[in-house]
This record gives structure tokens, sequence and C-alpha cells, in this order.
């Protein structure tokens, strides 16, 4: 074990998925092309003035509400001065020292699955920059604002973590509540989600923190863990040589694989807060309180639970469902439909899972609706179809769509569990193999296999194979004595 | 034409029912005499525009009469995005910009049928009290020609007072409407923070800044306001307190006079605001002293205040979008320095220093939240004198209109606060948000002499009750520079 133990915070800043922008009314969806979703407030031309965006505002609070936070009755909005060109005002719209939550906890399942309480120390709204454009212009900088103006929720944890693995962890369940309360569509590689890291290293035990450093503008689960754990190594290395850890703002250089400190941008002594005047404090009611309550969904602690309490699932099977809002809702949908929740979840983390990872596929958008999902188990459970004929209808069902009931009469798919018609098929099969039935009755049982295989061949794999099986068996036992 | 030049909205609007006039007529009529002026108080003129919008009233009211302020030439100040009419704020920075908006009260005015004729003449970004920090010159007082107009609405007051139009937008932040009004010898009316939408106004200090109208007379204020005021969901900040009602004439109201405003008054205009409260008096109103104890501080306070909110309201000005851009930068930050070094003036890149000082760390303690404090106190001052008055009268400025150059500071060897000193008597009134007109009130060497009247928040209806009374018996407000 190390002598060192590493001390970690994060600040996660979390896009929320309004229509419009926080204090305009231009859209928010990602990838137009650059400046045609920004209108005349996020270009800062003169005169013009911000207005609050009501559902951003009501987004913060369903957060707030998640994590067990203090909604403060009034908040306001300041100005964060600084000078940048993917900044038009010259100055960000945020919240200084009245943010909209404060307070919270996030609780993290570490290893063994116990679970460890982040406290959060406040989350507040905020407005995005634009994007300065380097690459695709020689010697000039392009600017594109369609991102500025985006609302965003910086979320502060306490500085409680206490490894890049459990940052990741805590980085993770955020993005699942986030997405699962719908505030959020948590696409990390278009910056929905991005994170701060600050980091420090101190003697194990040492009830002091070290000097820290603060890593600006992780977008992956993977490079805020190689992030963390490159820049922990770098001050243990710093310390162990007898140097000192120098209170810095780094970037994080996924190709070399290393932090190194930051330059210029949104750098300054001195952002000059002051009460921004063109906004009125913002007021929470009991009544917008109510309304988010009314609508807050099941959240993945309680949901996992569920599963495992009152659907039986295995621990390891809840997690997996329940870490990603639109799995869980289309297996709860399927679940629900066939009423067998553990066939639900085999075939969603199974053949659902494997084709949304193949076709790239959104949860919420599989061709296949859950109930047809639930039909399709309700099937195989009253040996209507066998579980082979199953899956090949999930692909038509997936590919081509259609209703299970349908499909499986007009494709004759229906099992043929009738002994009749199936011990005459048994016996066509005896009758072609003569040489694999002596050996079955020489005692190579093994060889029965093969005889069985022929026999569901020959029934176009409609068959019943335990009753294929129960009756080759039958039919070589007769035969023989 | 039976119009004359000193017409005012309610003549204009007569002339055109009648028929005595056309709005074409009256536009042209208008545009030669600004086009004679040697004023200074336009920046641009929009002859084109003006007189296809008047033949385009001509048509509506011949079909259905003339109503609202169809037909009735107005200019803007050029604080007011005009889209597609370039909108300068006095500023080289933006000599060029043409909005691609109109401001709400430019949207407002035009759907009442007024005719936007130009765009005036004003201080820098409104900073000033004599509209000699114009990057487009100064502008000249109608009564004397080497006297300034006020600041820093002295093109929209200057144009009003020499009948070049009938009435005029302008802003006030600290006094910017009531100061040129009364330096220029017309009305003009500051609304409560909050009647008048701030969208489109290029703004100055934000919790400060309110559009207003001027005109020659208090009747012609109303007319204006109900065309200018009105909830507007593009403003945070903008009231939603229902449009201002038409009050009877109040008889008995209790006129406050206060006791802090006479130390740096000139005794000749002080003899006119004491006429002025007799007139009141007769007409049954009661004249009681009253203390705003705060006064002394007000100045100080307005000068942080709205220094701060300018230095980040004009942080946008960075010539990297729009507005003047240095040539040949060599990086960023040599963009950034000489973009606004050189499209900024002196009074502009004053306060934006000493708005930045105020909010940086270490002084932000002392500076932006102790004068946030005096606010308040100044605020509160007012509230506790209306619980016994309804109305305050006090002069608009210490002294009448000065001579061109002899406040001004243009380096550092001059004092820049005797110029801060202008507004007085105006900047308490805009520290606590409330309404207040300026209207005349005597001659004191040739020079008009204006009166403030402040009401309580929203109290607009009660002011212009009692300016409207006045000017049925005085004749002051008739008075111009031609007679």
């Amino acid at each position: 074990m190390s002598e060192w133990e590493s001390v970690i915070g994060l600040e996660v800043h979390v896009q929320l998925k309004t229509r419009s922008k926080i204090f305009s009314g231009a859209p928010t969806a990602f990838g137009a092309p650059p400046n045609t979703q920004a209108c005349t407030v996020d270009l800062a031309l003169p005169g013009v003035l911000p207005v609050l965006n009501a559902e951003a505002v009501r987004m913060a609070i369903v957060f707030g509400l998640a994590v067990e936070g203090q909604i403060a009755e009034r908040c306001r909005f300041d100005r964060k001065s600084y000078f940048y060109p993917d900044l038009p005002k010259g100055y960000q719209i945020s919240q200084l020292d009245e943010p909209i939550v404060s307070g919270g906890h996030l609780d993290i399942e570490i290893d063994n699955g116990t679970t460890k309480r982040i406290h959060l120390t406040r989350a507040h709204l905020e407005e995005d920059a634009g994007k300065s454009l380097h690459e695709d212009y020689q010697g000039q900088t392009g600017i594109d604002l369609n991102r500025a103006g985006t609302p965003l929720l910086e979320v502060v944890s306490e500085p409680e973590l206490a490894s890049p693995e459990e940052a990741c962890r805590y980085f993770r369940t955020m993005h699942t509540l986030v997405r699962t309360l719908g505030i959020c569509d948590g696409n990390l590689n278009e910056g929905s989600m991005r994170c701060d890291a600050n980091v420090s290293v101190r003697p194990r035990g040492s009830l002091v923190l070290g000097e820290r450093t603060e890593i600006k503008n992780l977008n992956s689960f993977r490079f805020l863990d190689k992030a963390l754990t490159f820049e922990i190594e770098r001050q243990i290395d710093v310390l162990e040589s007898g140097g000192t850890v120098e209170r810095q703002t780094l970037l994080y250089d996924a190709e070399r694989d290393e932090t190194r400190p930051m330059r210029g941008k949104e750098l300054s002594d001195d952002y000059r807060y002051f009460p921004d005047p063109d906004l009125l404090p913002v007021v929470v009611t009991e009544s917008m309180l109510d309304e988010a309550r009314a609508t807050m969904p099941e959240l993945p602690a309680a949901k996992r639970q569920r599963y495992v309490e009152q659907l039986g699932l295995t621990d390891y099977d809840a997690r997996w469902l329940a870490a990603d809002p639109g799995t869980a809702a289309y297996f709860d949908a399927a679940a629900a439909a066939c009423g067998q929740p553990k066939a639900a979840a085999n075939w969603v983390m199974g053949d659902v899972a494997a084709a949304v990872r193949r076709e790239e596929t959104a949860w919420t958008e599989v061709p296949v609706p859950a109930t047809q999902l639930g039909k399709l188990i309700q099937r195989i459970d009253d040996g209507s179809i066998s579980g082979k004929i199953a899956k090949s209808l999930f692909k038509t069902l997936w590919d081509d769509g259609g209703e299970v009931d349908e499909l499986i009469e007009s494709q004759g798919l229906k099992q043929v569990s009738d002994s009749d018609e199936i011990a005459a098929i048994v016996r066509e099969v005896i009758d072609a193999n003569p040489a694999q039935v002596a050996q079955v009755r020489s005692g190579k049982t093994r060889v029965l296999g093969y005889l069985v295989g022929q026999a569901m061949k020959a029934s176009g794999g409609k068959a019943n194979p335990r009753r294929v099986s129960e009756l080759m068996r039958e039919a070589l036992s007769t035969d023989g004595s | 034409m039976t119009v004359g030049q000193f017409a005012t909205i309610g003549e204009i609007r007569t002339a055109l029912k009648s028929k005595a006039a056309s709005a074409v007529e009256l536009a042209r009529d208008h545009l030669d005499r600004i086009a004679l002026s040697e004023l200074n108080s336009f920046v641009t003129v929009c002859e084109d525009d003006a007189l296809a919008a008047a033949g385009e009233a001509d048509r509506q009211i011949a079909r259905q009469g003339q109503s609202g302020l169809l037909g009735v030439p107005i200019a803007h100040k050029d604080v007011f995005c005009t889209a597609g009419v370039r909108t300068t704020c006095g500023s080289r920075m933006l000599a060029e910009f043409v909005p691609p908006y109109d401001a709400t009260v430019v949207t407002k005015l035009r759907d009442a049928g007024a005719i936007m004729l130009g765009k005036t003449n004003m201080d820098e970004f409104a900073m000033g009290s004599s509209n000699e920090n114009s990057h487009f010159g100064s502008v000249s007082n109608p009564w004397d020609a080497n006297r300034v107009p006020g600041g820093s609405s002295g093109g929209s007051a200057a144009a009003v007072a020499a009948g070049l139009v009938p009435a005029a937008t302008a802003t006030d932040t600290g006094g910017s409407i009531r100061q040129p009004a009364a330096l220029c010898g017309i009305s003009g009316l500051k609304p409560t923070y909050g009647r008048v939408s701030r969208y489109g106004m290029v703004a100055f200090a934000s919790s400060l800044d309110q559009g207003g109208p001027m005109a020659r007379s208090a009747e012609d204020l109303r007319v204006l306001l109900h065309h200018m005021e009105g909830h507007d969901p593009l403003d945070s900040t903008s009231a939603d307190t229902g449009p201002t009602p038409h009050e009877a004439d109040g008889i008995g109201l209790r006129i406050g006079i206060v006791r802090e405003y006479g130390q740096d008054l000139d005794a000749r205009l002080a003899a006119t605001v004491d006429e002025a409260a007799a007139v009141f008096e007769r007409l049954g109103h009661e004249r009681l002293d009253i203390s705003l104890p705060h006064t002394a501080y007000a100045t100080a306070a307005y000068y942080v205040v709205a220094s701060a909110e300018a230095s980040t309201n004009l942080s946008r000005y960075d010539g990297v979008r729009y507005g003047h851009r240095a040539e040949s930068p060599v990086d960023l930050d040599d963009l950034y320095a000489r973009s606004r070094s050189e499209g900024f003036g002196a009074e502009v890149k004053r306060r934006i220093l000493t708005g930045t000082y105020a909010l940086s760390i270490g002084y932000y303690d002392a500076y932006y939240r102790k004068a946030q404090r005096l606010r308040r106190l100044v605020r509160q001052d007012f509230l506790d004198a209306f619980a016994a008055v309804d109305l305050i009268l006090a002069p608009s400025t210490p002294s009448t209109a000065f001579e061109k150059g002899a406040l001004l500071a243009p380096d550092e060897t001059k004092d820049p606060t005797v110029m801060y000193e202008q507004d007085i008597y105006t900047v308490p009134v805009s520290l606590a948000g409330l309404p207040a007109l300026s209207v005349p009130c005597g001659i004191v060497d040739g020079l008009p002499a204006g009166m403030q009247l402040i009401a309580p928040h929203f109290g607009e209806d009660r002011l212009l009750a009692l300016a409207e009374s006045f000017q049925r018996e005085t004749d002051w407000h008739q008075r111009t520079p031609a007679s």
C-alpha cells in the first residue's frame, strides 16, 4: 500500500437539456453549423437583455430534490468578468454566493457492493461559453457561439473522493442520475457532461490537506481516470523528490497522457463578481417544489433496490439494468408485459443489448417495442415457440417489425408438441440413420444428441426439443428391447 | 400649413385630424428645419424612410382618421436600437453599427404611428451632463449656442427646444432626461425604473437606466408615456403594473420641499422653484418641509454603482464581433487593448476604470458594497418622506445652462467630479428608482430654469396631473428660444 493518499473533489458541469438557452430563445441542439443557433442575446449585441429560462430552474430544483440538497427560496445571478473571444458579453452569468442548491449528497457504490456517501457543496446555474475553433483557420481563430448560453448546472462535491476509481464511480453515478431525472442527455462526446477535478495528495492518515491542483475540462470517464492517475503520480513524485506542489490549473493532454499548466483562457486573478442587474432574484415557491416532486422519477438507487427485492434479480443484473434510464425503462416495460422479470432481464441484457450495441441504437429507440419482447417471452414460456425460434423471431422483429403472434402464425413457427407428429419424425430419423441407431444401442449414448438434432432439423426447428428427446429415447429403448 | 414650429403633439394631432396638415407636410417641414439647424442635435437623419412612413400615415388617416401618434414626427435618442438604421450611442465604437432589431420603445412608438425623423446626438454611452462627450461633436443649446444643452440626452432636448421635432425619446440614468430638459426649457419625464422596457436600449447602468419622453408640455409627456410604457417579456426588470391611469387633477396634495437641496443652488434658480411652490399653494396644495438626510452621499454612491455596472456592460465592445476593431492586431490582447482604446472616449474610459476598480478584490467592500448600502439609505429617505408628503418639489439642476468647455475634464489636469455635481438633484431620485419630471419654471438671465416633481414608485399619474395643472397656470413651458 502506498504511503500517500489522494483527496479529490469534482466540479461536474451538467448541460441541462432545455429546448432553448438559459437566457435567450435560441435553440440548444447540438451539431448545427457554426453560429446558426446564436441569437442577438447570445451574440451580446448592444441593448439586448437576458431572460431566465424557467425550465432550467425547474431542472435545477429536480436535481436538488434528488440529491436531498437545500433549494434556496431565493437566489440570484452574478456577473463573472473576463475577456475571451468565445465569451461575447465579456462576462459569464453565473451564481457566486447564492446558488440554487446547497448541500445534498450522492451515494456511490464502491468495491464489494458497499456504498459511500459523497457530500455535495452546492449546485448552481450558469451559462456556457462558445467555442474557439483553431484547426480549420490557418493563423486565425474561428468563433462558434452556438453553445454560448447553453444552460449548465455546475455540481460541486466536497473533497471526499479517495481515488481515481471513486472519482469515476461518482462521475458515472451522476451521469446515471441526471439522465434518469431527464435533465441531461448525458452525451459525453458532445460535451453534455464535463468535469473539473481538484486533486491533492497527503501522507496516508494525515488530516491536513495537501496543496491542490485543478484539472480542467475532462469529458470522459476514461480521461478522468487517466488524468487523475497521472496527476496523483506526478504530485507524489514532486513530494518524494523534496519539492512542493504548486497550486495551478492544468489541462489533460489525452494524446500524451499527461497534465500540463493551462495558459490564458478563463484564467484571471479577479473575476469581479457582482449581482447581475439585468436579472431579478429567482424566487422558488412551494408550488414549484411540489410540481418538481410530483414529476420526480424513480431514482437509480431505489430502482436497484426494487429490482432485487421485488423482482428477485441478482445484484449484478439490477445494477446493470438501472445504470441507464433508457435500459431500465425498456426492461420495466418488457417485464410488466410478460410478468417474468428474470426472463426479461436475460433478454434485455442478452439479445437486446447485443443488438443495441451492434446497431448503435439508443435504448429509447429500440425498434422492437418492449411489449413485443414481453409477448415473445410469454410465447416461450407457454411452449408456443422454442428459445431458438424466439431468437430468430426477435431478429425479424428488430429488422422488419411486426407482431409476435402474427409472425408465429404466418411463418408457421409454432412449436410442435403433438406426440404423434413428433413420433412420426422420430421414426423417420431412426429409419434413415441405422448406423447411428446401432451405436446408441451399443451404449454410445453421445450419439443420441445427433439423432435428436436430426429430428429437430427435420421438423424445421419447430418441434419441442424436450419432447423430441423423450420420444427418441423411448423409441430406441422400445425397439432395442 | 397651419402648424407652427413649436406646436405640441396635441396641436399636431388636431391639424392632422382636420386635414389642415398632412403627415408628409409635417415630416417635410421638420426635416427642412433639421437640415438648416446648426445645433448638431442629430447624428443620423432618416429623410427617405420618414417621408415614406409619413406617406403611409396619410393613407391610413384618409382611411380611418388620425389616432394615437399617427403621423406625428419624433426623434429617437441614438441609444435606442433601430433596425436597419445605425445606432451609434455617440461613440466611435459603434459609429458604423447597424442593429438588426428595434428597441421595444421604438417598436411601440412606430406601432402607435409616430414617424421617426432621425437619431439624436448624445454623450457617449449616455455618460455625461453636457453632450460634450459625443464622438459626433458637441450640441449647442438653442437658447445660447455657446452653452451646452445638458446631457446625456442633449440632442433630444435641443431638438425639441428648437422646434426640430415636437417630441423625442431620451434616457435617464442619473439625470440624463431631467437635466437637459431643464437646461433647454422643455418638459421631460423619467418614469419609475421598470415602467418602460430597456430592451434594445444600449446599456449604461442596468439598475438605473430608464427610457422616457421629452416634449413641450406635460400633457404631451402623458401621451408619449402611454405609448412607451408596459411590461416587456424581453426585459426581466420591466414591471407588470398595467398602464398609467389618468388621474383627475388632485386637490390638497402635500408637496414636500427638500431641506438639503438648498446649499449648492443658484439663488435666482431657487427663487423660480419658490415661485412654483407658491403657484401650487394657490392651487390648493400644502407645502411642507422634508428632510432627505443621506442626500450628501448620493452622488458618490451613484458614480460607484453606475460605473461598476457600466464597466461590465461595456465589456462586450471588444472588437471581435462588431463595432470598432483595431487595424492589424499582433495578438488577442493587442486587439482588445487597441480596439477599446481607440473606440472609447475619455469619459467612458474613466468610468470603466472607476467601475473595474470598485469591483476588484480588496476594493469591493469599500466601494461597491458600501455604495449599495448608501443607495438603500437614499431610497429609504424617500420612502420615509413619502409617508408625510404626496410629492416632492425640487430644483432640477444647480444652475442654468453653462458654457461649453466650462466643466469639461478632457484630461487628468481637471477634476471630472465638478461635472458630476450637475446631477446632485437628479441622482438621488435615480438611485431610488422613482419617477420624476422636469418642467420649465422660469427664465434666469435669458436661460430657462427647470423644476423637478418627484412621486412615489409608479406615481406618474399624480406627477403628470400636477405638472399639467402648473402648465395651465403658467406659460414657462411655452417660452421658446426664438420668442
